[in-house]
């Protein structure tokens, strides 16, 4: 690249950020002139904001442990059933197949984890070796659960939010069957040992045009819904599903596109994309989801909500840059990996405006945790998402890294990012919202109690005994008197802890899936206004 | 009417600052890496060595396996025969890249050079356990074929112990050879125009 060309690029960037500062700082005078009202855009009726809590809980305790006794109107009632009924076909779509790809995921991370501890295991076949079962259950949980049940929240929180009917769901649909057609394919290639061969781009180039149309069908209803928008203000929910449906397919089409970089560049490549799509994809649709959810179910607004527009652009500018944290001590320039540490640590400004809006919150009514299944999800999540940043900033430091990189430490961290943070909140936003869309209720409460335990105890130990193994492992590692055999057997234990961990997580899957099936089946209730508001 | 402004800033703000990530991560560092100085000891991968390479994405070794080793004052690998810290040329022919991020297996920087045996490169994939009783390696015995009796131009595979077949022969297929082909090429020890290091310079 010529300097001309650099100065020419990095001189229009400039400009684009000057102007975009001075938007944004517009934007923000206007937020401090009255953020409260703002907050309240998540309430379609600001004057009787209400509990919501659709798992059939006992809603009348639930209103009292917030000390919230305010009921919204039938006309409300019935404008959010109309709401939601517009987005039924697609959200219906987009959440069944995310469930069934969590299944299939989890059945594939099971085996991989067991091979892990017992390397025979279902040697005879190609298709069934450890790194093909791996990138198989990577891509199964990454593309086909977190993508699609990420984007089937969004499309059912977006009217609501915009106080619109859903146009367009039929492109939504589409999409769906399209974004679908490649998770068949994809897996299928993997299996047969066609891949791209780079981690979260395994899938191969020559199918990933069904993501990038899937995708941007499923972002079709956005464009048309937006403009038709009954709000003055975009709650920050919008903000961060606007970005993310702008953000990853960008993402996904420049780091699948075959051919431009070798070497070291794919490899930076690669980590820009790798982490770009859990801090600009997932992480703000769960985020999204949070933001929605939690003031929703108590029935009063956030915490800050100048500090969650903070957390917006700080997240935006921050997360972007930290994926070559994964390349520390690698043969990359070094400015490159120093940045991404300092990006990293800077994540801890996001981090801490969205904990501080979360917790304030919920904490400020932990009662509600007692009555409301969801807010136990999302509260959990929320939780485990502070946590997974702390852990993420801390281990970007050299000296840390030093000792957890190429651990398994690293995979148990990966995983409370995407299964205790996000996952976590789909879960709770799933529960929150299948009842409203289909009309249908629950109809084992039970099981959802049951859910939530069995995946909280499987994660904990799959979590905890898995950082301590990689921990034992990098330190047996970087332990010169002690040959690199020790590093494999001391985490021996740990693998099958991890195993077992992941059992647990299974069994509560089955029984969510099971639950959603249950549903479907059911009968619909005309009348079904969980939170008494007729009365 | 705020709403029409705040779109507009969230579509410009997030495409902005994806641009500034793809500029620092992505074209900077690519354009100081542009038209490295190839070491003279690293020649370009023979077409077997190729098809190797092939077979190791394809079954995707590079889960267990990293291709970079740390420098002296990050870890001891130089002490475990891993080699020295590479540089950016090192990879010059690498596509897609390789460099790992998990260490369940060793680094395979330089495996070639320290392993450069055919035959126990070839036990090892049949069955790791019969080289390395504590290696939690995957078998790869579908990489072999088990013959009555080896044919002219066979490559077969004698297993110590109980790791061989009751009766008959192991015999290689062409994808276990072009993969140990290309394991025995893993030899960066060749001189260097710079150093490498904590993170290349």
């Amino acid at each position: 690249m010529s300097p001309m060309l650099g100065a020419l690029l990095a001189t229009s960037f400039l400009v684009a950020i000057v102007g975009l500062a001075g938007l944004v700082w517009s934007i923000w005078k206007d937020q401090f002139d009255d953020p409260e009202r703002n907050a309240m855009v998540v309430f379609v009726d600001p004057e009787t904001a209400s509990p919501e809590e659709p798992t059939l809980p006992d809603i009348e305790a639930l209103a009292d442990s917030v000390n919230n006794p305010k009921r919204r109107s039938p006309e409300t009632a019935a404008f959010m059933r109309k709401l939601d009924a517009s987005t039924a076909p697609a959200v219906k779509g987009f959440i069944l197949s995310s469930v069934i790809w969590l299944i299939l995921g989890s059945v594939f991370g099971l085996i991989a984890s067991l091979k892990m501890h017992n390397p025979d295991l279902l040697t005879e076949q190609a298709a069934l070796t450890f790194g093909r079962v791996r990138a198989i259950h990577l891509n199964m949980v990454a593309y086909g659960w977190l993508s699609m049940a990420g984007i089937g929240v969004a499309l059912w929180m977006l009217p609501r939010l915009l106080r619109t009917p859903l146009h367009g769901s039929n492109w939504a649909f589409s999409g769906m069957v399209v974004w679908n057609i490649g998770m068949i394919t994809g897996c299928t290639a993997l299996a047969s040992g066609w891949t791209d061969g780079t981690e979260w781009l395994e899938f191969p180039w020559q199918l990933d045009g069904f993501f990038a149309v899937g995708g941007a069908l499923a972002g079709i209803p956005l464009l048309m819904t937006l403009p038709r928008r009954q709000v003055d203000h975009l709650y920050v929910s919008v903000w961060y599903i606007v970005a993310a449906l702008l953000w990853f397919p960008i993402l996904f089409v420049v780091a699948n596109f075959p051919g431009i970089h070798f070497g070291v560049e794919h490899a930076l490549v690669n980590w820009w994309f790798a982490h770009n799509v859990l801090g600009l994809w997932f992480t703000p649709l769960a985020l999204a989801s949070a933001y929605y959810l939690i003031p929703k179910i108590i029935g009063r607004p956030i915490y800050s909500y100048q500090l969650s527009l903070l957390g917006f652009w700080s997240l935006a500018l921050f997360y972007s840059q930290v994926g070559v944290h994964h390349l520390i001590g690698g043969p990359v320039p070094v400015w490159v990996v120093t940045l991404s540490i300092v990006t990293s640590v800077a994540m801890l400004i996001p981090v801490i405006a969205v904990a501080v809006n979360h917790h304030k919150t919920a904490w400020k009514h932990r009662g509600a945790l007692k009555h409301s299944p969801v807010l136990r999800f999302i509260m959990l999540g929320a939780v485990m998402y502070t946590l997974a940043s702390f852990q993420g900033s801390l281990h970007s430091l050299r000296t840390f890294n030093n000792l957890t990189h190429f651990t398994h430490y690293t995979v148990a961290h990966a995983h409370l990012g995407a299964y205790g943070f996000a996952s976590f909140v789909f879960f709770g936003a799933i529960y929150f919202m299948l009842p409203r869309v289909t009309g249908k209720p629950w109809p084992k409460p039970k099981w959802i109690s049951a859910h939530f335990w069995l995946i909280c105890i499987g994660f904990a130990v799959y979590f905890i005994f898995l950082s301590i193994g990689g921990v034992l492992q990098g330190m047996a590692m970087l332990d010169e008197n002690q040959a690199f055999s020790e590093s494999v057997k001391v985490t021996m234990p740990f693998l099958l802890a991890r195993s077992i961990g992941g059992s647990i997580m299974f069994a509560g899957h089955l029984i969510f899936g099971a639950h959603i099936l249950a549903l479907l089946k059911g009968e619909p209730e005309p009348d079904l206004q969980p939170q008494g508001c007729a009365q | 009417m705020k709403a029409p402004r705040e779109s507009l800033a969230i579509v410009v703000g997030a495409l902005a600052l994806l641009m500034l990530a793809t500029i620092t991560l992505v074209i900077l560092p690519a354009a100081q890496l542009s038209n490295p100085l190839v070491p003279e000891g690293l020649q370009p991968y023979t077409a077997q060595q190729q098809a190797g390479r092939d077979q190791y994405v394809s079954l995707g070794c590079v889960y267990c396996h990293t291709q970079q080793p740390r420098s002296p004052n990050q870890a001891p690998d130089h002490k475990r025969g891993w080699g020295r810290a590479p540089i950016p040329a090192d990879y010059t022919f690498d596509y897609p890249h390789q460099l790992g991020t998990m260490r369940t297996g060793p680094d395979l920087m330089n495996i070639g050079a320290r392993q450069p045996s055919e035959t126990w490169h070839l036990m090892h994939l049949y069955q790791p356990r019969s080289v390395a009783d504590w290696s939690n390696m995957p078998a790869y015995p579908f990489l072999f074929e088990l013959k009555e009796a080896a044919e002219e131009g066979d490559t077969t595979v004698s297993l110590p112990g109980d790791f061989g077949p009751e009766s008959g022969v192991i015999v290689a297929s062409q994808k276990a050879l072009d993969l140990v082909a290309y394991l025995i090429a893993m030899d960066r020890t060749y001189p260097t125009p710079q150093p490498g290091g904590k993170d290349a310079q």
